[in-house]
C-alpha cells in the first residue's frame, strides 16, 4: 500500500478557483441588493413635470409648489426689483452664475427666461434648508444693506431675488434653477427641458 | 412523613444534577461563567469611573426592550408616523412611559458612553495591549451615532425631517459620487416615505444587530487582555501562588455587587428625568419636533440633539462645504487613531507629565464649548470661537506624537495604590469645614440640648482656597 500524497498545487488551484467564483457570485448578488435602495419606479414617476398657471400671480408675489417633493418658488418680480438685480452685484459671489446650476436659457443676470418671472428650487445649496422669502428693503434684523432676497435661517446664507448667493456665506453656489419652459404665455411646465435643448 | 419528604427532596436534587450534567456535557456553561464572571480577575482599585461600562450595557438592554415595545404601535409611514407616536403617547396604556424611557435612554446612552470614553482616555485604557478594545469601542460609538440619527427621523416631526435633510446633504458634498450617494441613501429626491421606511429598517434591525455583535467583541477582547485600572499597571504581572493576580478580585461577586449600587444610583437619576423632565428643556426632545414634518418650510433654528453638537459645531466652523464634512469625519477618525498617536509608555494620567495633563484639560474644555456652540445659531462671533476650539480639538490629537515620547513621567507603582474610602472622604470634608469656620459659645436651645453655632472664618476660607489652588496646580504638573 502506498500512502496517498496530497497534491498541494491542485488543492491550491481549486481553493483559488472557488474563491474567485464565489467573489463573482457575491458581486452579482450585491447589484440587486444595492440597487433596491435606489429611487423606485414610483418615486421616479413622482418626479414628473408639473404645470403652473402664472396668470394670477400679482407682481411681487411668490408662490410655492412641490416638484419631486421639493419646494419650487415662482416669483413675479417688479421693474424696481429688476433694476436692483442689474446694478447691485458687488456683494455677490457668482453674479454671472458661472459656477451655478441652471439651464442654459436662464444663465443671464436675472436667471430666468422672462426677466419678471423667476423660478428656482427653494432649497439652500449649503445643506438643503428652505430659505425664507424676505422681499423687504433694509429690515431691522438683516441690516441696511439688504435689498430684498432669500435668507436661510439654518446657517445664515443669503441670496438676492435672482437666487444669487452673497459673498462669505456657507452656501457655495446660487440657488438651483430647474429646467422649465413656457407652454403658453401664462402656462409654465417645470421639470421639462426646453424644446430646442431636447432636439439639440 | 418526614422521611418521605427527605426522599422527595433528594430525588429533586438528583434529577437537577442529572439535567445539569446533561447540559454541561453539551454546552460550556460553567466554563463561560468562570471565564467571564467568577474567575475573571479584575483590578481591585476600580473607582467611580468604572461604573459606566456596565451602565452602558444596562441602557442598551433598556433601548432594546422599550424599542421592541414601541414598534408594536409605531407605523413607519410618512402619512402615519407622526400620529402613531402621538397615539402611543396618549392612547396606548403606559405608552408615554415606554416612549420616554426610549427617548431619555438615547440621551442617557451618550452620557454614559462619553463618560466611559473619558475614563479610557484618562487612564490610558486604549494603550497596548488594549488597542483592539478601543477600536471595537469606537466602532460601537459610530454605530450608536448612526442608530441615534436614524431613530430621530422616525417621529417625523419638523426637526426629524430637516435634521435628516441637513445630515444627508453632507454626503452630497463629496466630489463626483456625492449626489448619487445621497440619492441612494434617501431612495428619493428628497427625504420621503422611502427614507423613513429604510431608516426604520436600519434602526430596528441592522444597527442594533451590529451593536450587539460589537459589544460581544468588545468584551471578549477586553477579557483576553484584562481590565486596565486607575493606576494603569498590568495586574497580570504579579501573581500569587495560585496563579491569580495579587491585585485582582473575581468580577463576580465583587464587581457585580458593586455595579448594582451604580445601577441603583443611575436609575434614580434616569427615573427623575423620565418622570419630571423628559424633554430636558428641549435638549433631549426638541420643541420643533412636536410639529409634523413639512417639506416646504424649514424651522427657524436647526440644531441636532446635544450629543452631536460638538461635531456639528466643527462642521459649521469650516467655511468650505466639503472641507467641513472632512473635518467632522476627521474629528471621529482621530479618536480611532488615539492608541498610535499617544506614544507615552505610562498609561494613567496620575503618573503622566504636566504637558499631557494640561493638553487634556484643554481638549475636554474644547469638546464642551463646541458642544455648546453647536446648539446656538451660527453668528459670526460664535463661528470664530468654534474655529478656535476646533483647532484646539485637533491640536490635542495631532501634537500627541510630538511630545509624548519625551514626556517627563512620574514613577509608576508596582502594585495598585490605595483608593480613599467613603469614610476617609467624609472625615477630610469635616476637617475642611472646621478649618473654614470658627466655633461660637455653646447655646442651650429651648428644647434642652446644647448646640455649638459656627461662623464662617474669612482667613480660614482664604487658606483653604489657596491650598485648593495649590493642589490643582500640583495635580497638573
Amino acid at each position: 500500500m502506498t500512502r496517498e500524497v496530497v497534491d498541494k498545487s491542485k488543492r491550491q488551484f481549486l481553493t483559488t478557483a472557488l474563491t474567485v467564483v464565489g467573489a463573482v457570485g457575491t458581486g452579482y448578488l450585491a447589484v440587486p441588493f444595492i440597487s433596491q435602495m435606489q429611487p423606485s419606479a414610483r418615486a421616479m414617476a413622482a418626479g414628473a413635470p408639473v404645470e403652473v398657471d402664472i396668470s394670477r400671480i400679482e407682481p411681487g408675489q411668490l408662490i410655492r409648489i412641490a416638484w419631486r417633493g421639493k419646494p419650487v418658488w415662482v416669483l413675479s418680480r417688479t421693474p424696481e426689483v429688476l433694476e436692483i438685480l442689474e446694478k447691485d452685484t458687488a456683494k455677490l459671489a457668482d453674479p454671472n452664475s458661472k459656477d451655478s446650476d441652471q439651464p442654459d436659457d436662464t444663465s443671464n443676470s436675472y436667471r430666468s427666461i422672462r426677466p419678471e418671472i423667476f423660478i428656482a428650487v427653494g432649497l439652500c445649496t449649503h445643506l438643503g434648508c428652505s430659505p425664507t422669502f424676505r422681499p423687504e428693503i433694509a429690515p431691522n434684523d438683516l441690516g441696511d444693506d439688504w435689498k430684498g432676497g432669500f435668507f436661510c435661517p439654518c446657517h445664515g446664507s443669503g441670496f438676492d431675488l435672482a437666487g444669487r448667493v452673497f459673498k462669505s456665506v456657507p452656501a457655495p453656489t446660487n440657488l438651483v434653477v430647474p429646467p422649465y419652459r413656457y407652454i403658453t404665455d401664462t402656462q409654465i411646465i417645470i421639470g421639462e427641458e426646453p424644446k430646442k435643448e431636447a432636439s439639440a | 412523613m418526614k422521611n418521605k419528604l427527605n426522599v422527595s427532596s433528594d430525588g429533586l436534587k438528583n434529577s437537577m444534577n442529572v439535567s445539569t450534567n446533561w447540559l454541561l456535557k453539551r454546552f460550556p456553561l460553567s466554563k463561560m461563567w468562570n471565564d467571564h464572571m467568577a474567575q475573571y480577575y479584575a483590578p481591585k482599585n476600580f473607582n467611580f469611573w468604572y461604573f459606566f461600562g456596565s451602565l452602558a450595557l444596562l441602557v442598551l438592554v433598556n433601548q432594546i426592550i422599550t424599542g421592541i415595545l414601541l414598534t408594536m404601535n409605531y407605523k413607519p409611514d410618512a402619512k402615519l408616523a407622526f400620529d402613531s407616536v402621538e397615539y402611543i403617547m396618549r392612547d396606548v396604556d403606559w405608552g408615554w412611559l415606554i416612549r420616554y424611557m426610549h427617548s431619555t435612554g438615547a440621551s442617557a446612552f451618550f452620557i454614559v458612553i462619553y463618560l466611559h470614553m473619558f475614563r479610557g482616555m484618562i487612564y490610558g485604557s486604549y494603550k497596548k495591549p488594549r488597542e483592539l478594545v478601543w477600536i471595537f469601542g469606537m466602532l460601537l460609538f459610530v454605530c450608536l451615532m448612526a442608530e441615534a440619527f436614524m431613530g430621530y427621523l422616525l417621529p417625523w416631526g419638523q426637526m426629524s425631517y430637516w435634521g435628516a435633510q441637513v445630515i444627508i446633504s453632507l454626503f452630497s458634498a463629496i466630489p463626483v459620487i456625492g449626489e448619487d450617494l445621497s440619492l441612494w441613501v434617501r431612495g428619493d429626491y428628497v427625504i420621503s416615505d422611502a427614507t423613513l421606511n429604510r431608516f426604520f429598517a436600519f434602526h430596528v434591525i441592522a444597527v442594533p444587530l451590529a451593536l450587539i455583535i460589537l459589544v460581544f467583541l468588545h468584551i471578549i477582547a477586553l477579557h483576553e487582555v484584562g481590565s486596565n485600572n486607575p493606576d494603569g499597571i498590568e495586574i497580570k504581572e504579579s501573581k500569587d501562588p495560585w496563579g491569580h493576580p495579587v491585585d485582582g478580585i473575581p468580577f463576580h461577586p465583587y464587581y457585580t455587587v458593586k455595579d448594582l449600587v451604580g445601577v441603583g444610583v443611575f436609575l434614580f437619576f434616569f427615573a427623575t428625568i423620565i418622570f419630571y423632565m423628559p424633554e430636558m428643556g428641549g435638549y433631549f426632545l426638541e420643541h420643533a419636533n412636536f410639529i409634523p414634518a413639512d417639506p416646504l418650510k424649514t424651522p427657524e433654528h436647526i440644531a441636532p440633539l446635544w450629543y452631536f453638537t460638538p461635531f456639528y459645531a466643527i462642521l459649521r466652523a469650516i467655511p468650505d462645504k466639503f472641507m467641513g464634512v472632512i473635518a467632522m469625519g476627521g474629528a471621529i477618525v482621530v479618536l480611532f487613531l488615539l492608541p498610535w498617536l499617544d506614544r507615552c509608555k505610562v498609561k494613567s494620567i496620575r503618573y503622566r507629565g504636566g504637558i499631557f495633563k494640561k493638553a487634556f484639560v484643554l481638549f475636554i474644555i474644547s469638546f464642551i464649548v463646541l458642544g455648546y456652540l453647536g446648539t446656538q445659531p451660527a453668528t459670526p462671533g460664535y463661528t470664530m470661537l468654534a474655529r478656535v476650539f476646533t483647532a484646539i480639538y485637533f491640536g490635542f490629537f495631532l501634537l500627541l506624537p510630538l511630545y509624548t515620547p519625551w514626556e517627563k513621567t512620574k514613577p509608576v507603582p508596582k502594585s495598585v495604590t490605595h483608593e480613599k474610602t467613603a469614610m476617609e472622604d467624609y472625615s477630610a470634608l469635616v476637617d475642611t469645614f472646621d478649618k473654614m469656620t470658627v466655633k461660637q459659645d455653646p447655646i442651650k436651645t429651648s428644647w434642652g440640648s446644647t448646640v455649638t453655632p459656627v461662623k464662617p472664618d474669612a482667613a480660614g476660607i482664604k487658606n483653604v482656597l489657596i491650598q485648593l489652588a495649590k493642589k490643582l496646580k500640583e495635580s497638573l504638573d
